[in-house]
């Protein structure tokens, strides 16, 4: 199975409140709150990691759930993301620029 | 309530800066005559300290952050400004007359993920807004930058400020942000200058003049509503606050000075002596704001408009308690509803009031 590697797009913003990541797409103003888990993988997207090895590493060690739940999760959580253009998804690592960290 | 109001709310109850507001200059190469900055540099903040703030300010939870000035782009700097903020994730507006901006700088800031550039024009008539601004060949100028920015995709906002001058000019340059394609918004408030010179509140539009510019649907989207007498003042109402300055909102200003708002210019810490989050959770001023009730206002606590009025503490300030009301907010109040505001049965029982009360930048007095 090919690998999934993920970068954030450049067009979004992001801030922690409270516990959750808002997220703010400047193209169309759409607005999310990622939780904890959705945090990590988003924090953890930085073009060069697998997808699968963020979720074994951010994931499953992190917050002890089943890996092949997690997986199921994040992949789907990713394709929803990336249909609002917040996360750019490749079969290839993904040069970036510059890969801000959100606090 | 939408998720991004519900996060506003968070940010508010837990004392959040969710939004803060910077002016990066106060140099303008614009003269527009409502203009209440003093135009002088009296030191700004360096590339270095202004990156230093915007550090803090990313620490401190700012997801929303406003660029204005004076006009920013006289900053030789702004780019690096604009692409180290958008760097640290911020949620970036600009606001400009966009003079000094062409393709190249259009696209630069659509590059870098600008959110929102408002720009201020003041009527589809060239000759109106450029004896506004004081800069001949201004409108074209702008109007040419507006299309340039749009042409890129950019989210663009006319903001029209009203006053005596283009007070007819609305409808205009409204139909003129419809075929350009951008939004439009309109703003009827002068505020007094910073030096204390009250003179530009001349250019404000008359009370009488007031029921004309709610007719407008940019500034008033239901009528009918908004002209409704207000609701019977309830426990909750006086319960509640002003608004989100000093809540989870503040202003910082080219020198370093923080304030609770950009209309408010109550000191409360210079950024340049201490961190942004000493000011923020221990400044007292900040915290007095902060303590303030609708059953604390003075004469306001006692009006039929409380729970509805759009009382500013930041213009209510500058005349003279920030627990006081705004005698705009009160005209508007009257004119919207015909009903007499606390402030005005009060007036009408004495004599007039004092003068406005004048604040200058830290930095001037220093
Ligand atoms: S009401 Fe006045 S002080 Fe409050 S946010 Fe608005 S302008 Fe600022
Ligand atoms: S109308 Fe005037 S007196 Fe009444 S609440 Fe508003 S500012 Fe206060």
């Amino acid at each position: 199975m090919p690998e999934t590697y993920i970068t954030r797009s450049s067009a979004i913003a992001a801030r922690m409140l409270a516990g959750e990541m808002m997220v703010m797409n400047s193209m169309d103003s759409t607005f999310f709150t990622l939780n904890e888990v959705a945090t990590a993988i988003w924090q953890a997207a930085d073009g060069r990691t697998p997808l699968r090895e963020i979720v074994r590493s951010q994931v499953c060690e992190q917050f002890d759930i089943d890996a092949d739940q997690a997986q199921t999760d994040a992949e789907q959580f990713v394709s929803e993301l990336s249909q609002h253009g917040i996360l750019l998804v490749s079969d290839q690592p993904i040069p970036t620029t510059r890969a801000p960290e959100a606090r | 309530m939408s998720l991004l109001n519900e996060m506003s709310q968070k940010a508010f109850d837990m004392g959040v800066p969710i939004s803060v507001h910077m002016d990066v200059t106060y140099r303008c190469n614009e003269r527009c005559v409502h203009c209440y900055l003093d135009h002088e540099d009296h030191g700004e903040m360096t590339t270095a300290e202004i990156k230093n703030v915007l550090d803090q300010l990313a620490e401190a939870g700012v997801f929303f952050l406003t660029f204005s000035g004076g006009e920013v782009f006289l900053r030789r700097d702004f780019f690096e400004i604009l692409e180290y903020a958008r760097g640290l994730m911020f949620n970036v507006k600009i606001k400009t007359n966009a003079v000094m901006i062409r393709e190249d700088e259009a696209r630069r800031i659509r590059d870098l993920g600008v959110d929102t550039i408002q720009i201020s024009v003041y009527s589809h008539r060239p000759e109106v807004h450029d004896a506004i601004t004081k800069l001949p060949g201004s409108f074209v100028r702008t109007i040419k930058a507006i299309r340039f920015m749009r042409d890129q995709g950019l989210k663009v906002t006319i903001a029209n400020v009203l006053m005596t001058w283009n007070l007819h000019d609305s409808d205009g340059l409204q139909k003129l942000a419809g075929e350009v394609g951008v939004h439009y918004t309109l703003d009827p408030t002068i505020t007094p200058k910073m030096d204390g010179d009250t003179s530009i509140l001349s250019l404000r539009i008359a009370g009488e003049e007031l029921p004309e510019v709610f007719r407008n649907p940019a500034l008033v989207p239901n009528l009918e509503e908004f002209c409704a007498p207000p609701k019977p003042v309830s426990e909750d109402d006086l319960e509640g606050y002003s608004c989100s300055a000093g809540h989870s909102f503040c202003y910082i200003s080219p020198y370093g000075d923080v304030f609770p708002c950009v209309q408010f210019p109550l000191p409360t810490g210079n950024i340049r002596q201490q961190k942004f989050m000493d000011i923020w959770n221990h400044s007292p001023e900040l915290k007095e704001v902060r303590s303030i009730k609708a059953k604390d206002l003075t004469t306001c606590s006692s009006c039929s408009h409380v729970s509805s009025c759009t009382r500013c503490p930041g213009l209510a300030y500058m005349e003279g308690s920030m627990r006081g009301p705004s005698s705009a907010d009160c005209e508007k109040s009257y004119y919207r509803t015909g009903i007499p505001t606390a402030n005005m049965l009060r007036k009408a029982g004495q004599g007039p009031v004092g003068s406005l009360v004048q604040i200058r930048p830290l930095a001037a007095l220093a």
